[in-house]
């Protein structure tokens, strides 16, 4: 019974993160992220990754009000703040916030107000997506080890 | 042969001379007609004759030639000043020296003039000396005959006169006799006798004569012609205290007689002197009465008795009777007497009485006076009272010096030749040196020029290299983005031509900096057995898709570290191997790394190179003429090597079978951005760079480059580089990668291989590889000896390896023989094949194991590990698994503290759970200056991982305060000043450094390197790269102990 449990939320899991990786939520660096993680850190993804969405909300809420007023933005603290997410993003394999923040980047070095704003929604809507997804995706995890189950190794090569 | 040579040598001097004359000509005919009029009419005046005259006109010539000199000195800097500068002394000094010659030889010229006129001078005088003493003497004579007549005639008169009683002469005989003597007298023209008459006796004598004494003072007076001469016009003789009245006269002065001789004044003073001296006396030359013709009266006393030679005058005039005289018609005499003598035409003789030395009296000869040079010859006619005296002179002037001036003007025209000469060849000295400098100036120009080249280009790369790093950056991101298929290829290309252009564009920075000198070579250690496997591996795949063989083989002498720059030797190596691949079809590439003394001792040993003696049997280029021309071989003529001690002298030859060099293009093969042809880059692509830089870096390491190539045959490119030996460290035992390779080595210990090859060369090779494995080999030709050896070997052997060429002929053989005699312990079978296509053994069959295929090009690791799996050894870790770099990256890592510099949270966490994973012990930092304070000596990290983007202070900043901090711990150390326990026992501190940066560019790696990091890795992390850059410096034994 709890074997067969076991099985269908391990293959709804697989088929939950390879649908990600599809969509282009996530990419191989998350993968990584994931053998990381063993029995010395058993939450290390889930870390990294809560610890990355409380940066991207901070991080936005800043970039918001840098860009708030019309006259005259501080683009370079925009900047750096898209660097930062960036750099996150990439690292936690992000990939769909790291291709916005791209966009973003290069608006915010042409100057472009108006882009940024587009950019900083489409961050904003990117990442709490993903949050959202991940969440689903660690409740997934959570249900099969209390089913007693082990967390497929997933590959996307 | 010698009349020949004297022959030679004339034709040479008269060529020479003529030469000489021809420049001189030309020299005076560009100084002008005026001068050389001037010199013309110099020389014309000169040669009149007289001393005085030259000297002027040579005193002339001299200023002509000063002139001239000075004007020349004057041109000579004027058309050389504007160059000169430096050399203006120098040519200021030749100058003078110039003049100084000419003007001594001016000098010596004028000598030589004045030498020889004086010499001819000095004998034209003696010639007139000695005609001018003749004339003297035989003048003298005669007239001192003639006077001596007289004299006798005298005595005649004493004794037959006035001796006898009656006198036995009269009128009529004296004149008689003296007529008939005169020829005895040719000076005389007559003769006549006066005797003394005192007044007293007047009376008496008159009547007895028969005529009165007659005075001739009156005649003296008025003078008058022969032809109007009447005696007995004349007065009779005043009363007188005596009178000497002439008595006797020879017929031609037969008009004198009765004439009182005492009343002419000179005949008065004559007769007294006569009388009172007893010797014969001079009139001083007076015209003659009637002839009017100039002459001289001799008169001697007759005395009464004869009288002692030291009477005195009283007696004398006592003792007088009376006077004879003689007339001397001078002019005619002298000229009867010239007339004997020959060439009297040549001189011009006057007489003169010189009595009263102011007024010399003419008595013979004119005044025209042609020639300056006369002779006085003192004439004596017994008259002490008397002073007579001949001066001769020459009819004609002197004839011309010629010779003096001709030889004075020849030395003249060699000396200005010479001074020519020289003035020409300094002047054409100056004018090279001119060029000479001018060249050193262009040549500086065209260097500099060429500098200029190099940074323009260097400067231009830098450029482009930049924006291209946007480029293949934004290609980069462009691939993370969505894209289909096509796009993606699109992209790839995009990035793989980008790629392509920037390795380009570091060539060429390579190239420029070089040409620049600005490169400069590292000192590291590195295991050259480990690049030369890694370039084999970079070309492996080329060429087993080409079916070519590739093989490398390294002396045992050669030393496992060495200390030099493994990134630009493995650059020449790549280069020459990417070129053999390139143009190698078939056959095989041979790499040979030895050591130069090596290559010496083996060569006297070697034989002629015999295609079945090469790896593939196919022919190659003569390796040897490819390092023939090295100059370090062949210093003192002879080829040979004098190996320093403490270098380590490489010699690596690649050798290929490829399609060789046209002979055309051999000569600028190293020349940059020349290939073989133009249509060399359409067919293999390329720009023709790689040479030159290999051979510039060749050069940086103190070696050599030369090749050797036959058109179709193949080429043999060999190269020298210099070393120090990297073994003299003591701690290399510590080393984690040297411990790897002995782990790997150890496992294969002491097993026995049999290698079945039948080509020497290429069995040398795999000895090479697999002794580096410690496994003994030994080599057979052929498979039956290879069981053969099996069966009596007393050790077993754990493999053989066949060569696929014996497999593919001699596997059936092999097989049916195993079979029949199955060993006890059956070796493994491996195969060495070139290609993974071509090994699959077509006859295999039943029974036995189908032998395992080594792709060659044989390396250590890729051997190893074929021969780990085929023996079935050393399968503790599944190596496919994780794959070596985390294995080792694990082993690197273990227990290792390490820093991680990040402002952003989750990179830092991401990373930090990364390097945990590899065992590493990790702290975290969030920014530059808390790095900073951790990492202030003494710190217990071994690493730091920094990022470079952080606000406050970049990774750059960071990093140059911790070197400077370490620095200073270094000089605290070196002073003694810090505790050794405190620094845990180092001897200095360098932490490595590590950036952590998302774009992996070149660009930002030099950056890196500039401020004082090892390395960088990119983030987030890839395990190759990671475990690349660690190994790097965790492997070196500077590090800090593990």
């Amino acid at each position: 019974m709890n074997t067969i449990v076991v099985g269908q939320l391990q293959r709804q899991f697989q088929d939950y993160i390879v649908s990600l990786y599809q969509q282009g939520y996530l990419d191989n660096q998350f993968t990584e992220l994931r053998k990381l993680q063993d029995e010395g850190s058993p939450d290390f993804v889930a870390e990294v990754v809560s610890l990355f969405f409380d940066d991207c909300a901070k991080l936005i809420n800043d970039m918001s009000t840098s860009l708030e007023r019309p006259d005259h933005v501080d683009f370079k603290q925009v900047d750096s703040g898209v660097h930062q997410l960036k750099g996150s993003s990439s690292s936690v394999g992000a990939r769909r916030v790291k291709s916005v923040c791209i966009a973003f980047k290069e608006c915010c070095d042409v100057q472009n107000r108006e882009g940024c704003l587009r950019c900083l929604q489409q961050v904003d809507y990117e990442y709490k997506m993903l949050k959202t997804k991940l969440q689903d995706l660690f409740n997934l995890e959570q249900q099969i080890l209390q089913a007693g189950g082990t967390i497929p190794q997933v590959s996307m090569n | 042969m010698s009349l020949f040579h004297v022959l030679g040598f004339g034709v040479k001097i008269g060529h020479l001379f003529w030469m000489l004359c021809c420049w001189f000509v030309s020299w005076f005919v560009d100084n002008g007609i005026e001068d050389n009029n001037n010199n013309k009419s110099g020389l014309l005046v000169g040669s009149v004759g007289d001393l005085e005259k030259t000297n002027k006109m040579t005193t002339l010539k001299k200023k002509n030639f000063f002139n001239r000199i000075s004007t020349c000195g004057l041109k000579i800097p004027s058309f050389s000043y504007q160059f000169l500068g430096s050399v203006k002394f120098n040519k200021t000094w030749w100058r003078k020296l110039v003049v100084a010659w000419v003007v001594f030889w001016l000098l010596v010229s004028i000598w030589t003039f004045w030498y020889f006129s004086s010499q001819a001078m000095e004998k034209r005088k003696e010639t007139l000396t000695s005609m001018c003493d003749e004339r003297a003497r035989m003048l003298q004579d005669q007239f001192n005959v003639s006077m001596n007549h007289v004299q006798a005639m005298s005595i005649l008169i004493s004794t037959f006169h006035h001796g006898k009683i009656p006198s036995a002469i009269d009128q009529r005989t004296f004149s008689e006799y003296t007529d008939r003597t005169s020829f005895e007298r040719p000076l005389t023209s007559g003769v006549a006798y006066a005797m003394r008459v005192l007044h007293s006796e007047r009376e008496e004598f008159e009547r007895q004569q028969g005529w009165t004494i007659r005075r001739m003072d009156s005649l003296e007076q008025n003078p008058v012609h022969k032809d109007e001469y009447d005696p007995e016009a004349l007065e009779p003789s005043p009363v007188q205290e005596e009178y000497a009245p002439v008595i006797f006269a020879q017929d031609t002065v037969s008009h004198v007689v009765s004439l009182d001789m005492l009343s002419g004044k000179e005949d008065r003073e004559n007769v007294l002197r006569a009388r009172r001296s007893g010797k014969g006396v001079l009139t001083a030359p007076f015209p003659l009465i009637k002839t009017n013709r100039l002459g001289v009266i001799l008169t001697f006393a007759v005395y009464k008795r004869d009288l002692p030679s030291n009477a005195t005058p009283k007696e004398r005039i006592e003792a007088t009777n009376g006077y004879l005289g003689g007339v001397f018609d001078i002019e005619s005499l002298v000229e009867n007497l010239l007339q004997q003598l020959a060439s009297k035409q040549t001189i011009l003789v006057n007489v003169y009485d010189t009595t009263n030395h102011s007024q010399p009296i003419s008595m013979y000869g004119s005044n025209v006076f042609v020639d300056e040079l006369e002779r006085v010859s003192l004439l004596n006619f017994g008259d002490p009272f008397r002073k007579h005296e001949m001066r001769c002179r020459f009819k004609q002037k002197p004839p011309w010096p010629v010779l003096s001036m001709v030889t004075s003007f020849g030395i003249l025209v060699i000396a200005l030749l010479v001074a020519h000469i020289i003035h020409a060849t300094v002047s054409r000295i100056t004018k090279v040196e001119e060029d000479c400098h001018k060249m050193e100036q262009l040549k500086q120009k065209a260097e500099a020029a060429d500098v200029a080249k190099s940074q323009f280009l260097a400067t231009v790369s830098h450029e482009i290299r930049t924006p291209m790093n946007g480029v293949l950056g934004m290609l980069h991101m462009l691939m993370d983005t969505e894209l289909d298929v096509t796009q993606q290829d699109y992209v790839r290309t995009a990035q793989a031509s980008g790629k392509a252009l920037v390795s380009l564009i570091n060539e060429v920075l390579d190239q420029a900096k070089i040409e620049s000198g600005n490169l400069e070579l590292e000192d590291v250690r590195f295991d050259l057995r480990g690049i030369l496997d890694d370039v084999l591996s970079l070309f492996s795949g080329k060429s087993q898709q080409k079916g070519v063989e590739l093989a490398v083989y390294i002396s045992d002498r050669v030393p496992e570290m060495l200390i030099g720059d493994p990134g630009r030797f493995r650059q020449i190596l790549t280069n020459l191997m990417g070129n053999s691949i390139k143009f190698t079809e078939k056959g095989h590439i041979f790499v040979t790394v030895q050591l130069v003394e090596e290559l010496f001792e083996s060569i006297d040993g070697e034989t002629a190179l015999t295609p079945e003696g090469t790896l593939s049997g196919l022919p190659v280029a003569d390796g040897q003429r490819s390092w023939e021309n090295f100059k370090a071989f062949s210093s003192n003529g002879h080829r040979s090597f004098e190996p320093s001690p403490p270098d380590i002298n490489l010699i690596v030859s690649v050798e290929d079978t490829g399609i060789g060099i046209p002979l055309e293009a051999q000569s600028r093969i190293f020349t940059p951005f020349m290939q073989v042809g133009p249509s060399i880059s359409r067919t293999h692509g390329g720009t023709g760079i790689g040479l030159s830089i290999s051979k510039c870096l060749v050069g940086l390491m103190k070696g050599e480059i030369g090749f050797s190539s036959t058109p179709k045959v193949g080429s043999t490119f060999t190269f020298t580089a210099v070393f120090s030996n990297g073994m003299q460290q003591t701690e290399r035992k510590n080393d984690p990668q040297n411990n790897n390779n002995q782990l790997m080595c150890s496992e294969f210990r002491g097993m026995k291989a049999v290698v079945v090859d039948h080509r020497p060369a290429r069995a040398k090779v795999s000895w090479y590889h697999f002794q580096r494995l410690g496994i003994r080999v030994e080599v057979v030709a052929r498979v039956e000896q290879a069981l053969h050896y099996m069966k009596i070997g007393t050790t077993t052997v754990n493999m053989i390896l066949i060569e696929q060429e014996i497999w593919n002929r001699e596997a059936d053989v092999f097989i049916k023989k195993l079979q029949k005699e199955p060993l006890v312990l059956s070796p493994k079978l491996f195969l060495l094949a070139n290609s993974v296509e071509s090994s699959m053994p077509d006859a295999f069959c039943n029974g036995t194991d189908p032998p395992i295929v080594i792709v060659k090009p044989l390396r250590a690791s890729m051997l190893a590990a074929t021969l780990q799996r085929g023996l079935g050894i050393g399968n503790r870790e599944p190596p496919q698994h994780k794959g070596p770099p985390a294995l080792v990256l694990r082993n690197l890592l273990l227990g290792r503290k390490i820093l991680i510099v990040d402002d952003n949270n989750v990179n830092l966490r991401v990373a930090a759970g990364a390097l945990k994973k590899y065992g590493a012990d990790v702290v975290c930092a969030e920014s530059g200056i808390k790095a900073i304070s951790l990492l202030k000596p003494p710190h217990e990290f071994d690493a730091c991982f920094m990022d470079i983007q952080m606000p406050e202070m970049d990774g750059f900043e960071a990093t140059k305060r911790i070197r400077d901090m370490e620095e200073e711990m270094n000089k605290r150390i070196q002073n003694g000043e810090a505790l050794i326990v405190e620094n845990g026992n180092k001897t200095s501190w360098h932490l490595p450094v590590l950036a952590m940066t998302a774009d992996v560019i070149q660009a930002t790696h030099e950056e890196c390197l500039k401020c004082g990091m090892d390395g960088y890795v990119s983030k987030p992390f890839e395990a190759e790269q990671l475990y690349r850059e660690v190994s790097r410096f965790f492997n070196s034994p500077s590090d800090t102990e593990s």
